[in-house]
C-alpha cells in the first residue's frame, strides 16, 4: 500500500526541485512563473495526500481554491509580462530594478 | 473686630477693581473718588483699631479666615494676626496710603502729556494708576496681617508685583521698563532666599503658623544641619539669613539696593508711598515679627546689624554726588532702611518699627515735596537746575524743612527719637559686628545732614532757577498737593514725642517683639529714659547732634556760602567722587558678571544644549542617524527580483534547520 | 510490489524527471511543455489518491488553460533566450545544494518515521458508486459557499485584470468603425455644386 509518506516526499522534492529552478533560472520570469506553478503542485499533492489519509474533504476543497487563485495569479503575472516586455523589450529580470534602493 | 479687620483688607482691593476694570465706565472723577474713598476707609478704620489697642487694652487677635488647602498636615490658609505691631503698620501704611492718594489726584492730573497721542497703553491710565495704588495698600495690608507664612509670602509677592507694575507706569519710557525688570529680578534674588528660608520653617516645624512655629522654634535652637559637605551649621542662623536675604531684596540692603534709586523712573506718589514709605518697610516688619527666630541666632542677627550698618552709611555717601532730586531722596531712604536694619541686628527691634513708623512720615513728605518741586518745575528732576524756589512755593518750602529736619534727626522731630534711640541701642550692643555698625551709624549722622541739606539748599534757597522760562511759571502747587504734605508734617514734627515713651521703653510691644535679655539693648538705654523732654536734652550733648549740625553747616558753607569749593573737593578727590558717582561700580559689575554672566550662560545653553544637544543630537541627531542608517541599510534592496526570493528561500531553510534540529 | 504502488513509482518518477527538466532546459517552450507532462502525471498519482474531481480540473484548467496561455505567451514574445540563460552554470551548484539541503530536510520531517503506514494507515477503498464529485460539490456550495463566491470574484477580477494590462490603442493600425459606417449621411458624403458650363 502507498504510505503518507511516499506522498508527501513526492511534494518534498518536487518541491526543492522548483527551488532550484528559482536559483538557477533567475532571470528568465516566465520560467521563474512555472517554478511557482511547480511549488503549488507540490503543495497541492501534500493537501490532496492528507485529505485521502484524514477522510476530510476539506483538502481538496481547499486544493479547489489554490487552483483558482494560482490560474487567476497566472493570468494577471503573464498580463503583466506582456506589458513589461512592450515597455523594455526584455523580460530579463536583471532589467527591472525600479525598486533598487 | 473680625468684620472691621476684613473691611480694612478688602475695601481697598475693591477700590481697585472697580478703578481698574470699569475705569472707562467710572471716568477719572469715579476711579479717584472710588480709589480714595476706600483707602480712607480702611485708614479711619486702622485708626480705630491703633486707638483700640493704646487705650482700651483690645486683645489680639489670631485666626484663620478661610483655609485654602491642608497638605500633608500642612495648613494653608488665609489668616490674619493683628496685634500692636500689625495695628501700628497698617495705620502708617493707610494713612501714608491716603496722603498719596490724595496728592495723586493732582500729581497725574494731566498725564496725558506723558504718553504718545496714540499709546493704547496711555488710554485710561490715569484710573489704572489709581488701581495700582489701591491694590498696592491691599497687597501691603494682607502682608502685615498675616498669620502665617504663605500669606506673608503672597503679601510680599504681591507688592513686588505692583512695585514692578508701577516703576514701568510709563512703560513707552525705556529707562522705566529697564528699571522695573530691574527691580524685579534684584527681587527675585531675594525672594528665593526668602523662600528657601520659608521652606526650611515648613521643613523643621511642619507648620506655616507664625504661633506655631514661634512655639516651636525655642526645642530647635540647638539643631544643627548639613548644607555643604560636613560643615554643620545652626538650624536657626540658616532660616534667619534665608529669610533676611528676602528682606535684603525687598528693603534695598547692600548688595541688593541697585534696583531702588532705579525705581525713581515711577512717577514720584509711587516713590513716596512704595519706594519709600511702606514697601520697602516690609524687610524690616519681617525681621521684626520673626524677632523670635532671630533671638536664637547670634549669627541672623549679626549679619543683619553688619548689613544695615554697611547700607547706612555707606549708601548716604552715594546721595552726596547725586543731582536728581529723587536720586537723593532715594539713597537718603537706602541709608535709612539700613539703620533700621541696624536697629533690628542690635535687637532694638522696637526702635526699627519705631523709625520705620516716624520715617515713613518724614519720607513721605520728602518725596511729595519732591514732587511738588517736580511739578512746579515742569519735570526737571535736576537740582542744579533749581534754587530760590522758597520765594514761589512757600508751603513745599516749610513742609521739606521740617521733612529734613526729621530725617537728620534734629532734637525734638520725630526722626530725632527713633535716630537716636537706635544708636544708643547699638552703642549698647554686644554681639560680633556691633563696634563697626556704632561706629558707621554714627558716622552716617554726619553724612545725613550733608546730603539733606545740600539739596536743602539747592533747591530753595540761592539764585533763582536758572531757566527763565521754567522761573515765570513757577508757583505754588494745587491744594490736592499741599494738604497731604501738611498733613504728614503734622506727625514728622510730633509723633516721636508723643510716642517714643510707650513704644519703645514702655510695655506696648510686650508679647509682641520678642527680646531675649542677654539682647535687651534697649532695656539699657531706656533705665537712663525720664520721659521724651530728657531725651531731647540728653541728645543734645550727644556726639550725633553735633555730627549732624556739623553736617548742616558744611552743607551751608560749601553750597550756599561759597561754592566754588564743592568744585575744589570734586576735582581734589576726584577719585573719591568716581567711586561715589559710579556707586561703587555696583551697576556696572552686575551688570557684567550677572547680566553679561547670565546673558553667556543663556547663550551657552542655548548653543550647546538647546541647539547642540536637543536640536542637534535629540531631534536632528535621531533623524540623521535614521536617514544614515537608511542610507546604509538601503543598498540591501537591490531591486532584483531573486535577491529577494533567494533571502526567501534562504529564511525558509533556515527556519526549517531550526525546526528540525532544534 | 502491488500494481497500484508500482504506478505510483512510475508516475512520481515521471513528475521528477518532468520538473527537473523543467528547470533546465534552455527553452522555455520546452520548459512548458514538459511542465505539462508534470501536471498530467500528477494528475494521475491524484486518481490513486481517490481525488479524481480534482484530477480532471487540473487537466482541464492548468493544462488546458493556464499552460496554453504560458505557451502563448511564449511564442508571442521575442525572448532572447542566450541572455536569460547567462549564469546558469555559475548557479548550478548553489541551486543543487539548496535543493538538496531542502529536500533532505523536508524528508527528514515527512519521511515514514512520522507519516509512515504505522501512523498512518491506509484508508479503506470506496465502493466503486462512490463520487468524489458529488462529495466535494455538496461541501463546496454548503460549508464553503462565501469561499466559492469570493473565488469567482478573483476570477473575474482577473479577467477584468488581465484584458486591462494589456489592451492599448495603437495610432497606427488603421480600422473602420461599423457605428460611424451606419451613422454616415449623405452630405457627409455627396457636395452639391454648380457651376457654368464650360464655353466651347
Amino acid at each position: 500500500m502507498i504510505a503518507l509518506s511516499d506522498y508527501l516526499i513526492l511534494g518534498a522534492i518536487l518541491f526543492a526541485i522548483s527551488i532550484a529552478g528559482i536559483f538557477i533560472n533567475r532571470k528568465n520570469v516566465i520560467v521563474l512563473l512555472m517554478c511557482v506553478e511547480l511549488m503549488l503542485l507540490a503543495v497541492n499533492i501534500n493537501f490532496v495526500a492528507f485529505s485521502h489519509f484524514l477522510g476530510d474533504s476539506a483538502g481538496q476543497v481547499f486544493v479547489f481554491f489554490i487552483l483558482t487563485v494560482a490560474a487567476a495569479e497566472a493570468a494577471i503575472g503573464l498580463a503583466i509580462l506582456v506589458v513589461l516586455f512592450r515597455s523594455k523589450q526584455s523580460i530579463n529580470v536583471e532589467d527591472m530594478d525600479a525598486l533598487k534602493g | 473686630m473680625e468684620n472691621i479687620y476684613l473691611t480694612i483688607v478688602l475695601v481697598p482691593l475693591i477700590g481697585a477693581i472697580i478703578a481698574g476694570f470699569f475705569g472707562g465706565t467710572i471716568g477719572r472723577k469715579g476711579a479717584h473718588w472710588v480709589a480714595s474713598g476706600g483707602v480712607g476707609i480702611s485708614a479711619l478704620l486702622s485708626l480705630f483699631v491703633l486707638k483700640r489697642f493704646m487705650f482700651d487694652g483690645e486683645a489680639i487677635f489670631n485666626g484663620p479666615v478661610y483655609t485654602w488647602m491642608v497638605s500633608d498636615g500642612l495648613h494653608m490658609e488665609v489668616g490674619f494676626l493683628v496685634d500692636q505691631l500689625t495695628a501700628v503698620m497698617i495705620s502708617v501704611v493707610t494713612f501714608v496710603s491716603f496722603c498719596v492718594h490724595i496728592y495723586t489726584i493732582g500729581y497725574m492730573a494731566d498725564d496725558e502729556h506723558n504718553w504718545p497721542k496714540t499709546s493704547l497703553a496711555g488710554r485710561n491710565s490715569y484710573q489704572r494708576f489709581f488701581s495700582y495704588i489701591s491694590l498696592f495698600t491691599f497687597s501691603m495690608l494682607m502682608l502685615v496681617m498675616s498669620n502665617n507664612f504663605m500669606q506673608l509670602f503672597f503679601g510680599w509677592e504681591a507688592v513686588g508685583l505692583v512695585s514692578y507694575l508701577l516703576i514701568g507706569f510709563w512703560s513707552v519710557r525705556p529707562t522705566a521698563i529697564f528699571a522695573n525688570l530691574k527691580a524685579f529680578l534684584v527681587n527675585r534674588v531675594g525672594d528665593f532666599g526668602f523662600i528657601l528660608g520659608i521652606a526650611a520653617i515648613a521643613m523643621y516645624t511642619n507648620s506655616l503658623d507664625y504661633a506655631e512655629v514661634f512655639a516651636k522654634a525655642p526645642g530647635l535652637a540647638d539643631t544643627q544641619i548639613q548644607i555643604w559637605g560636613d560643615s554643620s551649621w545652626s538650624l536657626m542662623s540658616v532660616i534667619g539669613i534665608l529669610l533676611f536675604i528676602g528682606a535684603m531684596g525687598k528693603s534695598a540692603q547692600v548688595p541688593l539696593h541697585v534696583w531702588l534709586p532705579d525705581s525713581m523712573e515711577g512717577p514720584t506718589p509711587i516713590s513716596a508711598l512704595i519706594h519709600a514709605a511702606t514697601m520697602v518697610t516690609a524687610g524690616i516688619f519681617m525681621v521684626a515679627r520673626m524677632s523670635p527666630l532671630y533671638e536664637l541666632s547670634e549669627t541672623a542677627l549679626s549679619f543683619v546689624l553688619i548689613i544695615g550698618a554697611t547700607t547706612a552709611f555707606f549708601t548716604g555717601l552715594i546721595g552726596i554726588v547725586q543731582n536728581d532730586i529723587k536720586r537723593v531722596v532715594a539713597y537718603s531712604t537706602l541709608s535709612q532702611l539700613g539703620y533700621m536694619m541696624v536697629a533690628l541686628g542690635a535687637s532694638a527691634y522696637a526702635a526699627g518699627i519705631f523709625h520705620l513708623m516716624t520715617h515713613a512720615f518724614f519720607k513721605a513728605l520728602l518725596f511729595l515735596a519732591a514732587g511738588s518741586v517736580i511739578i512746579g518745575m515742569h519735570h526737571d528732576q535736576d537740582i542744579r537746575n533749581m534754587g530760590g524756589i522758597r520765594k514761589y512755593m512757600p508751603i513745599t518750602y516749610w513742609t521739606s524743612l521740617v521733612g529734613s529736619l526729621a530725617l537728620i534727626g534734629f532734637p525734638g522731630f520725630s526722626g530725632f527719637f527713633s535716630k537716636d534711640a537706635i544708636i544708643e541701642a547699638v552703642h549698647h550692643s554686644s554681639i560680633t559686628g556691633s563696634g563697626y555698625a556704632y561706629v558707621l551709624v554714627v558716622a552716617g549722622v554726619f553724612v545725613t545732614a550733608l546730603y539733606s541739606f545740600r539739596m536743602f539748599f539747592l533747591v530753595f534757597h540761592g539764585e533763582g532757577p536758572r531757566d527763565e522760562h521754567a522761573k515765570a511759571h513757577l508757583h505754588e502747587t494745587p491744594k490736592v498737593v499741599t494738604v497731604p504734605l501738611i498733613l504728614l508734617a503734622i506727625p514728622s514734627v510730633f509723633l516721636g514725642y508723643l510716642t517714643i515713651g510707650p513704644m519703645l521703653f514702655g510695655d506696648w510691644f510686650k508679647g509682641v517683639l520678642h527680646v531675649l535679655p542677654e539682647h535687651d539693648t534697649l532695656g539699657i538705654v531706656g533705665e537712663h529714659f525720664h520721659g521724651a523732654g530728657g531725651f531731647i536734652l540728653h541728645g543734645m550733648m550727644g556726639l550725633p547732634f553735633y555730627l549732624a549740625m556739623g553736617g548742616l553747616f558744611v552743607a551751608w558753607f560749601i553750597y550756599m556760602k561759597n561754592p566754588a569749593i564743592a568744585d575744589k573737593i570734586k576735582s581734589t578727590l576726584s577719585p573719591v567722587y568716581n567711586l561715589l558717582d559710579k556707586k561703587y561700580w555696583f551697576d556696572e559689575v552686575y551688570q557684567v558678571v550677572f547680566a553679561t554672566g547670565s546673558r553667556g550662560l543663556g547663550k551657552f545653553l542655548w548653543l550647546a544644549g538647546d541647539r547642540g544637544l536637543i536640536d542637534g543630537l535629540a531631534v536632528n541627531g535621531s533623524a540623521h542617524s535614521v536617514g544614515w542608517l537608511a542610507s546604509v541599510v538601503r543598498h540591501v534592496q537591490t531591486g532584483y527580483l531573486y535577491h529577494y526570493a533567494i533571502a526567501m528561500i534562504l529564511g525558509l531553510l533556515l527556519l526549517l534547520t531550526w525546526f528540525v534540529f532544534v | 510490489m502491488t500494481l497500484e504502488k508500482l504506478i505510483f513509482y512510475v508516475l512520481a518518477a515521471v513528475i521528477i524527471a518532468a520538473a527537473s527538466m523543467v528547470v533546465t532546459r534552455r527553452n522555455p517552450v520546452h520548459s512548458a511543455l514538459f511542465l505539462i507532462l508534470a501536471f498530467v502525471a500528477c494528475s494521475g498519482v491524484w486518481m490513486l489518491a481517490e481525488a479524481e474531481f480534482l484530477a480532471i480540473v487540473l487537466v482541464l484548467v492548468y493544462v488546458g488553460a493556464v499552460m496554453v496561455l504560458f505557451l502563448f505567451v511564449l511564442m508571442m514574445l521575442d525572448i532572447d533566450i542566450a541572455v536569460l540563460r547567462a549564469g546558469f552554470i555559475k548557479m548550478l551548484p548553489l541551486g543543487v545544494i539548496m535543493a538538496i539541503a531542502m529536500a533532505a530536510e523536508l524528508i527528514l520531517i515527512v519521511g515514514p518515521g512520522n507519516f509512515g503506514l504505522e501512523q498512518y494507515a491506509a484508508p479503506v477503498r470506496h465502493a466503486a458508486d462512490y463520487s468524489n464529485t458529488e462529495e466535494i460539490g455538496s461541501v463546496l456550495y454548503t460549508v464553503y459557499m462565501y469561499p466559492f463566491e469570493i473565488a469567482a470574484v478573483i476570477l473575474l477580477v482577473a479577467i477584468i485584470a488581465a484584458i486591462g494590462l494589456t489592451m492599448r490603442k495603437r495610432p497606427d493600425t488603421k480600422y473602420l468603425d461599423p457605428a460611424n459606417q451606419v451613422l454616415v449621411k449623405r452630405d457627409d458624403r455627396v457636395r452639391m455644386v454648380s457651376m457654368d458650363a464650360e464655353k466651347g
